[in-house]
């Protein structure tokens, strides 16, 4: 007979595990990836192929061969960094720009820190803004999404039709002293709320469908996996900023639902501020965190450089997560003490 | 063109000086006066900082030698690594006499391997002897002896310690350890003990803690001390060394003269030698053992 | 009804209320009993019989030492064979007295007629003195002595009795099952407690899984004045003493303060029938409702248990010990305590026995934590579970008592949510215990 099993309580176990939840999450992924696939056809496909398998391998490298510990590699969160670095890339990337971006983000923005639950960033998003620095050109050119010969789709940069994404060209357009009014009246197609929610808009290859992304948010919600303080909190933040300078001067800015739609601000809201290894613990935390990104992106997005600021506005709430955690606590049972 | 260079070295230059004029000042203001004699006691100290004499780190305890010179008195404050070496010498840097110590060494005091005690639980938790305790007895049901999950060998700072799998008990090599007393400290069941070294390295002690009635812990155990008394009758009359309380014997380190007569008569082999004893002749005289052999750790058995 | 619950943290683990459906039946008697000494929260009892005395159910044979401390008597009728050390559900062995049992002869002075017993002769003192000397404790597995609870002092004013008829452990049914068929025992003896706080007020506070126990409650409270049934919501740890009070009262007992602090005495319904007994019917604690459970166990039962018989036995008559069983929990999968072995005796404070199956009773193999703030968001007193943890493992005590590891109630929420399963609970029991430490050596200096 075999020894019996002594133990402190709990004796019962809870219904996730590091594994259910990671995969969850890539499952959560998926709607976008059948889009994705719709609209840039294999090349897509491949991509996103490409950069999960290189994340997974490097992770599965560095486990073995050089920390020599027990191999993590397959619980799921290294394909959520390839499955999230491919989203956030154009699908017309140069194959091998991706494999490194893969590898940076997993080795720079993980395994460094020693791993899974340590790292600062998110791997994915700093995998991003290395390729951002790194292949400026190849980064900001879109193929128009293919609806029709999506299969025979290779490259769609070969047939030469590229396409700003809507952030990109009202940003350009601004630049140029035009009106947003004009801006929209010159390319309709690329305002039209219902084009942009169900993705038919040029740019990144899992971020733009928000009704795919919205799927795998209420899967996520479902399953337990992720609260939704983080991702209404952070799309509030940015409806909030855009929403004012929109009803201070609508001819100048864009309105709120078109900022909420376009671009990566349903995905970084729904799967990269939601990552729980660089959000905050507690739940006041949370808001703070999201709404400050959210205000963050739409003031980027907005008022500085580059057309999209969801990545940029996340990394840098990444970096005040643990003052976060350090100043906001959790209200204590017992601490403010409404009786006697 | 040489304004291109000449610029920059200047402007370069003078940001330089300014820094380093601040830092001065900055150095001059906040200057702490110090007494010159810690860093000098400091160096002396072994420098591993692990927490041995009762201070924060070496420093600490250079510190409290340099205020308890003072006042005069050294008596009280000792670096268990360093042992009488360092301590004389920082006697002689702080012009004080200091006691010799007699060198110690952690002993473990428990038998209970795989072989002897087997393991009839299996514990499922977080894996530290300080959090098994507060639950159970063991894994082998010995509610005295070693949990076997390495706290001390966890705390050890001088890689003297490990865990044999083979036994499931932590080894302390004597001859890296430095009797800080950390593991003695770490341990939930009090079961590592600090020895004087002995004489020549002969060292006799009691390999267990078991307090249980002897049929008790025989049932888990099959290496306890039972209490039996045996070795307390053989113990020579005029030395006495050995106590027997609560189903425990105890050698008094301070008493011991290390013959080695008692580890033979002990029915479980619960006492341990770190020299070959004596074969069972009927000779009074114990002979010494090989000057050879005295360093070796035969865990006669 | 509307239902009520307390406000933050909490999880919802499945309830697994297997024996619910079964009635009480009385256990066969043990051929030797083990008594142990010290069944409570505090100092052990002294014993005061010797080996070879006879002893009858319900002679005294160990007495309370000190403020914090309970009686013991004997739960059978016999010969003291030895007093001697005894595994316990501590997994230590502690000192108890074995009898071997012989007929089943009550002590005379205990009343055994069934008869409910409405009118309550003793005064407000001779009830504490009862509860005192029947070594009533809380028997919903804390054993807290329960005659402490009604000695309140001076300048602390209550005006509210809570009865916990909560059980929020899942598979545990021994509270309902009492409920179900001592319902007016149970009402008459929240009268007597309130009689001895001098209070006329009292809610019972039963969660909405048992619908039957809270509707014939309900019904029964009309007869007695004072007493009001409260349905709670289904949630994990709702049965905790703190928790218990936010939810029925709205009060929130101040960090390391008392109930009483806020006005308040919170007992158990199984401590409730015992004062009854032991007031009305002059019987002191020497038995108890035991859950029986597993989901591989043939038979489920609500056992009336004498305390001492070995677990063991009482398996044994469930239909033994299935073939792949790893674990016996002595209470329940969340609080209790696995057993080191079924031959521990039933103690007061043994609200059920699980026996766990050999997959489920291993934990899942602890990994890195993944910061996913769950543990943060399940701890109903508003602690960080992991950064406890984490201090834990560096030994950082002094900063542990500054985030209120020292308020942890062990309820177990943190590490039952925690998908990396760490060993949170573990590491934060530590940090408590050293926090209560370091208290303790600042308070001497």
């Amino acid at each position: 007979m075999s020894n019996y099993i002594v133990s402190l309580s709990p004796h019962a176990k809870g219904p996730l595990t590091t594994e259910k939840v990671m995969w969850g999450v890539v499952i959560a992924l998926m709607p976008s990836f059948a889009f994705s696939a719709y609209y840039f056809g294999i090349r897509g496909i491949v991509v996103t192929l490409v950069a999960t398998i290189a994340c997974i391998l490097t992770e599965f490298v560095i486990q073995k061969y050089l920390m020599k510990t027990t191999v993590t590699a397959f619980d799921g969160s290294a394909a959520i960094t390839g499955l999230l670095l491919a989203f956030n890339v154009p699908s017309s990337i140069p194959i091998w720009e991706v494999i490194l971006g893969a590898v940076f983000a997993i080795a720079i923005g993980k395994m460094v820190f020693g791993g899974l639950g340590r790292n600062p960033f998110n791997p994915a998003l700093l995998g991003r803004a290395f390729m951002l620095a790194s292949f400026p050109v190849d980064m900001t050119t879109w193929p128009k999404p293919v609806t029709t010969q999506w299969l025979w789709n290779m490259g769609a940069s070969v047939d030469g039709t590229t396409a700003a994404t809507p952030l990109g060209y009202l940003k350009e357009g601004v630049k140029m002293g035009e009106s947003v009014t004009n801006l929209v009246a010159a390319s309709p197609e690329r305002f039209d709320h219902f084009n942009l929610f169900i993705g038919n808009v040029g740019g990144c290859i899992g971020e733009v469908s928000a009704f795919a992304i919205l799927l795998g948010g209420i899967y996520m919600l479902y399953r337990k996996i992720i609260t939704w303080h983080i991702p209404v909190f952070y799309l509030g933040g940015l409806a909030l900023i855009t929403g004012i300078f929109w009803a201070m001067d609508p001819t100048k800015y864009a309105d709120p639902l078109f900022h909420l739609l376009a671009g990566g601000a349903m995905l970084g809201a729904w799967f990269m501020a939601t990552d729980m290894v660089t959000s905050p613990m507690t739940v006041k935390g949370q808001i703070l965190f999201a709404v400050c990104g959210g205000l963050l992106c739409g003031l980027i997005r907005m008022f500085g450089a580059f057309p999209e600021g969801c990545s940029y506005s996340i990394l840098i709430m990444n970096a005040f997560v643990p003052l976060i955690d350090k100043y906001i606590k959790p209200t204590r049972f017992g601490k403010e003490v409404n009786y006697g | 063109m040489s304004a291109m260079i000449l610029y920059p070295v200047i402007m370069l230059g003078a940001v330089a000086g300014i820094a380093a004029i601040l830092l001065f000042l900055a150095a001059k203001k906040f200057h702490v006066e110090e007494d010159p004699r810690i860093d000098k006691v400091a160096e002396l100290l072994p420098g591993a900082n692990c927490g041995g004499c009762g201070y924060p780190g070496c420093r600490g305890l250079a510190e409290a030698l340099v205020k308890a010179a003072d006042k005069g008195d050294l008596s009280g404050l000792s670096c268990p690594p360093g042992g009488s070496a360092a301590m004389k010498a920082i006697g002689d840097a702080l012009g004080l006499a200091v006691a010799e110590t007699e060198p110690m060494v952690a002993v473990l005091r428990c038998g209970g391997t795989h072989e002897k005690a087997p393991r009839t639980l299996t514990y499922d938790g977080a894996q530290k002897c300080v959090i098994a305790h507060t639950v159970f007895v063991g894994e082998k049901g010995c509610p005295n002896g070693c949990l076997g999950f390495g706290d001390c060998v966890t705390v050890c700072a001088f890689g003297a310690m490990y865990m044999d799998e083979k036994t499931g008990l932590p080894v302390i090599d004597p001859a890296k350890c430095v009797a800080c007393g950390a593991c003695v400290k770490a341990c939930p069941r009090k079961i590592i003990e600090m020895r004087p070294k002995g004489r020549k390295d002969r060292r006799v002690w009691i390999n267990c803690v078991n307090t249980e009635k002897g049929a008790a812990a025989m049932k888990y155990c099959k290496a306890a001390c039972i209490g039996c008394g045996k070795c307390v009758k053989e113990c020579p009359e005029k030395v006495q060394a050995i106590t027997l309380v609560n189903n425990l014997a105890y050698i008094d380190p301070k008493k011991c003269i290390a013959c080695g007569k008692c580890v033979l008569v002990c029915p479980t082999k619960a006492i341990l030698a770190t020299f070959e004893p004596p074969k069972p002749k009927p000779v009074e005289a114990p002979a010494p053992a090989p000057a050879a052999e005295a360093p070796k750790q035969a865990n006669v058995a | 009804m509307d239902l009520k619950t307390f406000k933050i943290g909490g999880v919802h683990p499945p309830e697994n209320k297997l024996s619910a459906g079964v009635a009480i039946e009385a256990a066969a008697l043990p051929k030797r009993a083990f008594i142990h000494l010290g069944q409570h929260l505090g100092a052990p009892a002294k014993p005061v019989v010797q080996k070879g005395d006879t002893v009858k159910v319900g002679t005294l044979i160990g007495t309370g030492e000190g403020f914090i401390s309970a009686a013991v008597h004997s739960s059978v009728s016999g010969t003291v064979f030895a007093i001697d050390s005894v595994i316990d559900a501590s997994g230590y062995k502690r000192l108890a007295v074995i009898i071997d049992v012989a007929g089943d002869e009550w002590e005379p002075s205990i009343d055994r007629n069934p008869e409910l017993k409405k009118e309550i002769a003793l005064d407000q003192k001779a009830i504490v003195e009862k509860i005192k000397e029947s070594g009533i404790v809380g028997l919903g597995g804390a054993t807290f002595p329960a005659h402490v609870k009604y000695m309140v002092p001076e300048g602390k004013k209550v005006d509210t009795i809570i009865i916990n008829a909560v059980e929020c452990e899942p598979y545990l049914t021994s509270d309902h099952r009492v409920m179900l068929e001592r319902a007016d025992e149970v009402l008459v003896g929240t009268q007597i407690l309130m009689k001895a706080l001098g209070v006329g007020k009292a809610i019972i506070g039963i969660e909405a899984n048992k619908p039957d126990a809270l509707e014939l409650l309900s019904r029964k409270a009309k007869d007695y004045t004072g007493i009001a049934v409260q349905g709670l919501k289904v949630q994990y740890p709702q049965g905790a003493e703190k928790q218990l009070i936010k939810a029925c009262l709205n009060r929130e007992v101040p960090s390391g303060k008392l109930p009483l602090d806020v006005g308040c005495v919170v007992n158990n319904v199984g401590t409730a029938l015992a004062v009854y007994e032991a007031v009305q019917k002059n019987k002191p604690l020497f038995e108890r409702v035991v859950t029986m459970t597993g989901h591989k166990l043939p038979k489920k039962a609500n056992f009336l248990v004498r305390v001492g018989t070995p677990i063991a036995q009482l398996i044994d008559s469930c239909g033994g010990i299935p073939e792949g069983t790893a674990k016996f929990i002595n209470g329940g999968p969340m609080m209790g305590k696995a057993m080191v072995s079924p031959e521990t005796p039933v103690t007061k404070g043994t609200s059920g026995v699980i026996l766990v199956d050999g997959s489920d009773a291993k934990r899942n193999a602890p990994g890195d934590c993944i910061r996913c703030a769950k543990c943060v968001a399940a701890c109903p007193m508003g602690l960080e579970p992991y950064l406890i943890e984490k201090q834990a493992e560096y030994a950082l005590w002094e900063e542990a008592e500054k985030e209120d590891a020292a308020d942890c109630m062990e309820c177990g929420c943190c590490q039952f949510t925690c998908p990396a399963a760490r060993p949170l609970l573990d590491n934060i029991r530590l940090a408590k215990s050293n926090v209560m430490r370091i208290r303790r050596e600042r308070s001497k200096k």
